[in-house]
């Protein structure tokens, strides 16, 4: 069944969206994705004295997965924009996943920062991917002044807390006309499958696969579950009921 | 003279460019961007680009993250 992810007119066969954050080294870093099937990827973009040579970027250009470098660690509206500014320098691209959050300890977006900086981006001819607070006011926001997708939280940044606020995520999925990626919090497969079954384009996870116990396992069962959670949607769940429907015919 | 890279101050001698600053500070041939006094340089302009004395360097790669 034919039924692409579509993000700025690019398409994409997997609807998962990985991080590369938290692996213990390259090697299961590159098992894990492999087995996630991803096509899309996140990396941050740091000093280069403190970190040395890296190489993954050498590891997703082998693999064939499109490089989406994050603003992550940027608290201000000028300094995600310059960030983004230096990885379409360093990366040649104008893809940015956007990432302006308040403190250290919630890792929570800045409404106000966040707004500013897509706003600046889109007019710089940017293709931005918003991370976002589960505000279906200001998800709603982000697409009107032109950002690709929207990416609310399920929960706050390498918690594994899951989807805290469901009928907010409804909510942004129900009149967003750009694709929703749920960003954040999933700690395991169900929590992917519930962010498909509530409507979203897409899943963006990192730390649930990086820092899973079998990381090429979990990454095989992320992109089974967001799979079957988008399935679940298309084919239309059965209405709840208080009551017990036999499935049987009577006697 | 000085200058502020990544961070730390620097003697430089005067004259330094942009390029030369890089492969000073051991950065990988692909994959960096250089921000000078906040403004992106851009690679095309790395050569004829002199640090200022004083100057703010910022020399970035990407890395695991996100």
């Amino acid at each position: 069944m034919d039924d692409p992810l579509i993000i700025a007119g690019r398409e994409f066969r997997s609807r998962l969206i990985t991080g590369t954050g938290g692996a213990a080294n390259l090697s299961v870093l590159e098992r894990a994705l492999v087995a996630s099937g991803t096509e899309l990827t996140t990396v941050a973009m740091r000093r280069v004295d403190s970190v040395g040579q890296t190489g993954v970027l050498e590891l997703l250009r082998r693999l064939g997965i499109e490089v989406l470098p994050n603003t992550a660690g940027c608290r201000t509206s000028a300094e995600a924009v310059l960030t983004a500014q230096l990885a379409r320098e360093a990366l040649e691209t104008n893809w940015v996943k956007l990432e302006v959050v308040y403190d250290e300890q919630t890792l929570l977006p800045d409404p106000v920062e966040l707004l500013d900086a897509a706003e600046r981006l889109v007019q710089d001819g940017f293709v931005v991917l918003p991370y976002t607070n589960d505000d279906p006011v200001l998800a709603l926001k982000l697409q009107d002044i032109g950002c690709a997708t929207v990416m609310p939280l399920g929960s706050p940044i390498g918690t594994g807390l899951g989807i805290r606020n469901p009928h907010n995520i409804e909510l942004i999925t129900s009149r967003a006309t750009v694709p929703v990626v749920l960003d954040a919090g999933i700690g395991t497969a169900s929590d992917a499958a519930l962010a498909m079954e509530l409507g979203c384009s897409a899943v963006l996870l990192a730390t649930a696969v990086t820092r899973a116990q079998d990381p090429e396992r979990m990454g095989a069962a992320m992109r089974c579950a967001v799979e079957g959670g988008r399935l679940a949607r298309l084919a239309g769940r059965i209405p709840q009921r208080f009551w017990a429907q036999a499935s049987s015919p009577g006697l | 003279m000085k200058a502020q890279v990544n961070g730390t101050s620097r003697d430089l001698d005067d004259g330094t460019s942009v390029a030369a600053l890089v492969s000073l500070v051991g950065a990988p041939t692909s994959g960096v961007a250089v921000a000078l006094d906040g403004a992106v340089v851009p690679r095309a302009l790395w050569d004829k680009t002199i640090v200022p004395d004083g100057g703010v360097v910022e020399v970035l790669t990407a890395v695991q993250g996100g």
